[in-house]
């Protein structure tokens, strides 16, 4: 057994870490205010190919594993949850499950663009009478003789709606058969019939949009099918358990984040004659939060080394969200404290911070859904 | 056509800088990092690498464990590396380094349309010396201090920074090039760089690899072989606590002024 | 070059302390005659002669000019390939010179032509060279007093222990390393000349003297000319721009305390900056208070400035603000509240007006630097 990260990955941390430090941070604080999209740090990431990570070099990816996937994520939130979450969604929610599901010719025309080229993927499962109860979809794809699809529906709170070129959607293509009835599509920007819905207004990771999807008679080719028809609730939920990963990987990072602002603003800060660093009461904070970060961490990589050799990783993935979402909530939370009125305003990155921490709770599966996921693998279905 | 980076691993001395009650730096307690004008250097290799597909070299001086930044460096894109490691070649100064690098580079072999790239100067020393002695040792032409190069061909036009401006220099391959940070901005490692990197070619070359180089003796290189010698060495006075000048009128301002004047901070 | 022997009992052939005399479109550079001022105590305590090494196309004009600030002779290398700078003519000029003549000390500037010429040289002539130097001694007292005041070194046990001895006539070169954290005295003992090249800045210039420019004698040196590797294709004089705070040598910052008069406080702010060369920032509020544009400004959300120099002025030191210009290598606060935040780190507090401070500032660092 070894704790420690391979070369390889510990050069894609120092490098991560590099790219966050001039790239990431300098910007953090305006995306969030202006609500404004990055793409000049999603191109370069691109091009230092931290936007197909974890894909096989031969579809334009980077060869790296699982591992390397959530130490970029886990870097990019230490200083901007949006940007954990870009790379996230892009990577695991649209590219993965076309990696998994999709036929040779669909890798070629939606996968490899998408890692090595322009373009952004998104994911498009939750509608609003189906979020955490994924399975009452009521987008409807009906087959046509030629069997190409008319799909008619909509989705909302799509994470890259409206940035991203390419989505992943779920619809009904047979309702009788409940969530075995379910199918997945790839879908283009420029469909007729697909349009942007609302762009929401969000607490945190602002800088990454947000919107609702709207099918009206969108027509799809048969080859837009992915995997089998039927085969979709499937496809959501595999694809969701890798999503976890980077979702926990995001929460890590930014409790991580959070953590290094609190403590060199401990070192630095006095208060009575003394630095913060030396008044008990918070130094005993600064521990519980250092132990929940790393065991976090301990979670996270575990989960991720399953799934990188071909172990189970269902409970593992949803652990490690768990655990890290609601650290990161809590030690966003007390970090902010430690900052005391400081924290408050928006002049110290820590009320960004928290705010971004939330979602993490949230999306890919509310802390509630983890439990349910976690439960069913210890007592069984 | 091909371009060899010249690079040194150098204490971190941005952040905090430890010394030794004795007075020497506490180099084991201080990050290491590619020394930053040369990382311009490498770029300008890679960009010279993008333009024209030739071959880059990185090669540096330093103990074993300098491998890890060459590693970083093909990460980044350059080729292959050379690491001249050798208890020889310890304690040399700027012309003992420049002999020995010379020779490593001999040893590669120049020809007509190479080009040979420093970082203008390292942060440990900032000397700014070894690349135009290994310029002389080599018998190339230099130009220090680039702000921008144009390779067409043979022809190379630098534009060389002046404190008062520019001037603009043509030369031929082959030449040396010391690049300042004006010149480009360095790009990261890739993810993809990172997982090529060790498979890429190291060569280790030891006192016995270059010890046939005319440039080489046993009193050329190393303590022995360099011309300067530290007499002694020190920490300038710290700062102090700060203080506060008495009155806010002319002798005030008097005061202050030839504090400064004797600081030489103005 | 076989013959050249600068070693060894051939290091007694080597006489005199030399100073390159720098010229840019035939006007000397400022170092020059600060180093020929230095150039001449060294010489003095030597007992030998100072020349200036002059290299240039037409520019025996500026002889007087050497000659005024201590020189006894001028070197004059006049030819027309030397008209402009480049390594490789005056490498070749200087290294022949240098090969005939054997002098035992050779000062140059450390500008960008300097530190061009100055390893190619060394590294042809086998010789050391040290760079950037700050402070130069042959007089081992003279040094131990240096030692004394700079250092915390116990330079008397030193000198007991015999690691300095008083007889020492080596060229003591003394520069900052690691970023100034810190210092080295090198020295070249076994070989000649002994080669520097010295911080533009740091030395002081001496008084010009008619007299000594008037006598000062002018060598000639007959240019044997080869051809050049590089040629020069223009010069371009052009002003440093001064808009970016954190490359600035000296950073002027304005806070709450112009409130009063805003737009005279600026103004003042500009001067004083001008004067020292540097860039005009501000504090969160100046750039609230739309006083400033937000690319002025230093702090936490602004950006993180560690100039030569930094200036508060009316700036009462919040943490955000601090945390952007603690590490300046000097803090000079002025500020009317006594108990403000920013004497904490500054290096010099001045409790006052600094609508009254800032004019005298401004004067009597104009009068300081003429006088220079």
């Amino acid at each position: 057994m070894d704790f420690r990260l391979t070369r390889e990955q510990a050069l894609v941390q120092k490098m991560c870490r590099e790219f966050a430090v001039n790239e990431v941070e300098p910007i953090a604080a305006e995306i969030d205010e202006q609500e404004r999209y990055p793409h000049e740090t999603v191109e370069k990431m691109r091009r230092y190919g931290l936007m197909g990570i974890q894909f096989p070099k031969e579809l334009g990816g980077s060869g790296g594993d699982t591992i390397c996937y959530s130490i970029a994520i886990e870097e990019a939130s230490r200083f901007c949850g949006t940007t954990g979450c870009i790379i996230s969604s892009h990577a695991t929610l649209c590219a993965w499950p076309i990696f998994k599901y999709g036929t040779p010719e669909q890798k070629e025309k939606w996968l490899r663009p998408l890692i090595s080229s322009t373009k952004t993927g998104a994911f498009g499962l939750t509608e609003p009478n189906a979020g955490t109860d994924a399975a009452g979809q009521q987008t409807i794809a009906v087959k046509q003789e030629d069997g190409s699809y008319i799909i008619n529906g909509s989705k909302v709170f799509i994470t890259g709606g409206g940035v991203a070129s390419t989505y992943v959607i779920f619809a009904m293509t047979d309702k009788s058969k409940g969530t075995r009835g379910i199918s997945a599509f790839i879908v283009d920007k420029d469909d007729p019939g697909f349009s942007i819905g609302k762009i929401e207004h969000k607490m945190g990771i602002r800088g990454s949009q947000t919107s609702e999807l709207v099918f009206e008679d969108l027509h799809l080719p048969a080859d837009r099918l992915l995997g089998k028809e039927g085969q979709g609730f499937k496809i959501a939920m595999t694809t969701l358990d890798g999503g976890r990963i980077g979702i926990a990987s995001q929460a890590l990072g930014i409790a991580q984040g959070a953590m290094d602002q609190a403590v060199a603003y401990m070192k630095e800060r006095v208060q009575f004659g003394r630095t913060l660093s030396k008044f008990q009461g918070l130094q005993w904070m600064i521990a519980d939060m250092e132990t929940k970060i790393e065991a976090a961490r301990l979670l996270v990589r575990r989960a991720a080394f399953n799934k990188d050799n071909g172990l189970p990783y269902n409970k593992e993935a949803a652990m490690a969200k768990l655990y890290a979402a609601e650290t990161a909530m809590d030690v966003t939370t007390k970090a902010l404290q430690i900052f005391g009125g400081y924290g408050y305003i928006r002049e110290y990155p820590m009320e960004r911070m928290m705010r971004d921490a939330k979602i993490t709770e949230i999306y890919e599966g509310t802390s509630q859904v983890q439990r349910m996921v976690i439960a069913n693998n210890v007592l069984g279905k | 056509m091909k371009v060899i980076v010249c690079v040194k691993q150098v204490p971190d001395t941005s952040g905090k800088v430890a010394v030794k009650p004795d007075g020497t730096l506490d180099r084991a307690s201080m990050a290491t990092i590619i020394n930053p004008d040369d990382k311009n250097a490498i770029e300008a290799a890679l960009a010279l690498k993008d333009q024209t597909g030739c071959e880059t070299i990185v090669v540096t001086m330093g103990p074993p464990p300098a491998e890890g930044m060459l590693r970083e460096i093909m990460a980044m894109g350059i080729d292959e590396s050379v690491l001249i490691s050798g208890r020889e070649f310890g304690g040399s100064d700027t012309f003992a380094t420049s002999q020995i690098i010379a020779a490593a580079i001999n040893t590669i072999g120049i020809e007509d349309d190479d080009i040979v790239l420093c970082g203008r100067q390292a942060i440990d020393g900032d000397t700014a010396q070894v690349g135009p002695q290994i310029a002389e040792k080599l018998g190339l032409p230099q130009i220090t201090y680039a702000a921008d190069i144009k390779v067409e061909g043979r022809e190379v036009t630098v534009k060389r920074m002046l404190e008062d401006g520019y001037m603009t220099i043509k030369t031929q391959t082959p030449c040396l090039i010391t690049a300042i940070k004006e010149l480009n901005t360095p790009r990261y490692m890739s993810v993809g760089g990172i997982f090529e990197t060790y498979s890429k070619p190291m060569q280790v070359f030891d006192f016995n690899t270059l010890k046939d180089d005319p440039l080489i003796e046993l009193d050329t290189i190393g303590l022995k072989g360099s011309p300067t010698n530290i007499f002694a060495s020190f920490t300038p006075p710290q700062k102090g606590q700060g203080e506060m000048l008495e009155g806010a009128d002319q002798k005030t301002v008097d005061v202050l002024v030839d504090k400064l004047l004797a600081k030489h901070i103005i | 070059m076989a013959e050249f022997k600068n070693s060894g009992e051939n290091m007694k052939d080597f006489k005199g302390v030399w100073v390159f005399c720098e010229q840019r479109q035939g006007e000397l550079q400022n170092t020059v005659l600060e180093l020929v001022s230095e150039g001449r105590k060294l010489a003095d305590d030597l007992g030998v002669e100072l020349a200036g090494l002059l290299l240039g196309d037409n520019v025996e004009g500026l002889a007087k000019e050497i000659g005024a600030y201590g020189a006894d002779k001028v070197i004059l290398c006049d030819d027309p390939c030397l008209k402009d700078y480049t390594t490789d003519a005056y490498a070749d000029v200087i290294c022949d010179v240098i090969m005939e003549k054997k002098p035992e000390i050779v000062l140059i500037g450390a500008t960008n032509i300097g530190r061009d010429l100055g390893p190619r040289c060394a590294a042809r002539l086998h010789t050391g060279l040290t760079a950037d130097c700050t402070h130069l001694d042959v007089e081992t007292s003279k040094y131990v007093d240096f030692l004394k005041e700079s250092s915390t070194l116990d330079v008397d046990q030193m000198v007991k222990a015999g690691r300095i001895k008083m007889d020492d006539r080596n060229l003591k070169m003394t520069r900052p390393a690691f970023g100034g954290h810190l210092m080295a005295t090198i020295i070249c003992p076994r070989f000649r000349p002994q080669m520097s090249t010295v911080r533009p800045g740091v030395l002081k210039k001496g008084e010009y003297d008619e007299a000594k420019a008037a006598a000062v004698k002018v060598e000639k040196y007959e240019v044997k000319t080869n051809e050049l590797k590089t040629q020069v294709v223009e010069i371009v004089k052009e002003a440093k721009q001064l808009v970016d705070l954190i490359g600035a040598d000296v950073v002027v910052s304005v806070g709450r305390g112009i409130s009063k008069d805003v737009e005279g406080g600026i103004k003042l702010a500009e001067e004083l900056a001008e004067v020292l060369g540097g860039v005009v920032g501000g504090s969160r509020v100046a750039i609230d208070s739309g006083w400033l544009t937000a690319d002025h400004q230093v702090g936490q959300t602004g950006k993180t400035v560690h100039p030569k120099l930094y200036i508060a002025l009316g700036i009462s030191g919040a943490i955000q603000h601090k945390a952007g210009m603690q590490d300046s290598e000097c803090i000079i606060a002025v500020n009317k509240s006594e108990s403000a935040p920013i004497f904490d780190v500054a290096d010099y507090g001045i409790a006052g007006d600094l609508f009254k401070v800032v004019p005298m500032m401004i004067e009597t660092i104009k009068a300081a630097k003429a006088a220079k």
